[in-house]
């Protein structure tokens, strides 16, 4: 199980063939990988995102995320790597990568991976436009797709 | 304690640190908060939101959380990360 906070690149093809080297009993690798968009949320054209984090926070709040998922799914590995700093569009901003035997708890393990780190994660961002520069607001859909992973 | 603050917490408060050490009576989350806004207009700004997170030594911690013992508490905005 590894977790990774950076602001440099990351390949994630390179990423997912290190996670399942080795891992001989393995069925199933699901991977995640977000990408920044051609646009902010204005609709206008976006020059670059910068993200903000709480570095140590993040590692350990994303290692609470992932043990979690562990505790709720059969997985063998799982790997989740997040960047900050300054990123282009088209660039990867996240990776989440699930491996277990069969593909269903991969597959479920990797999207609440995402739900969770959405919305707990200590990662900020900001839009910069041609008009300047603006903090992404919080939306309401992360919220609710957190909803269904909800025990109690 | 120290105090962090992030994203547009920070922007307004105007620094992403300090060391403080809050008064007698202040012993939740949320009586930090009435505490900070009563130190300028720049916190005012700052935590006028109610929608501000914290986070006690890098765990998220509730409004009504006791803050006794802390070490490091952050306060910042909903997390828009992923």
């Amino acid at each position: 199980m590894a977790v990774r906070v950076q602001t440099e690149l990351f390949d994630a093809g390179r990423e997912t063939a290190d996670l399942g080297a080795g891992h001989v009993d393995a069925g199933a690798v699901v991977t995640f990988t977000g990408l920044c968009r051609p646009n902010a949320d204005s609709g206008a054209p976006l020059e670059a995102l910068t993200l903000e984090c709480y570095p140590e926070m993040a590692k350990e709040e994303l290692s609470r995320i992932e043990a979690e998922a562990r505790a709720r799914w059969p997985l063998l590995d799982a790997l989740i790597v997040h960047r900050h700093g300054r990123i282009r569009p088209g660039e990867p901003i996240v990776l989440v990568a699930t491996l277990s035997p069969h593909r269903a708890a991969a597959f479920a393990a990797a999207e609440f991976v995402m739900d969770y780190l959405k919305t707990s994660a200590p990662f900020w961002k900001r839009e910069e436009t041609a008009d300047g520069g603006a903090w992404v607001a919080a939306k309401a859909a992360d919220d609710d797709a957190l909803e269904r992973w909800s025990r109690r | 304690m120290k105090l962090l603050y992030f994203a547009w917490v920070r922007e307004r408060v105007g620094r992403a640190e300090e060391t403080a050490e809050a008064p007698a009576g202040v012993s939740t989350i949320g009586e930090l908060i009435a505490w900070l806004r009563s130190r300028g207009p720049e916190y005012e700004h700052a935590f006028e939101s109610d929608a501000i997170r914290a986070a006690i030594d890098r765990r998220h911690a509730k409004p009504d959380a006791k803050i006794a013992g802390a070490r490091e508490i952050a306060f910042f905005p909903p997390m828009t990360g992923g």
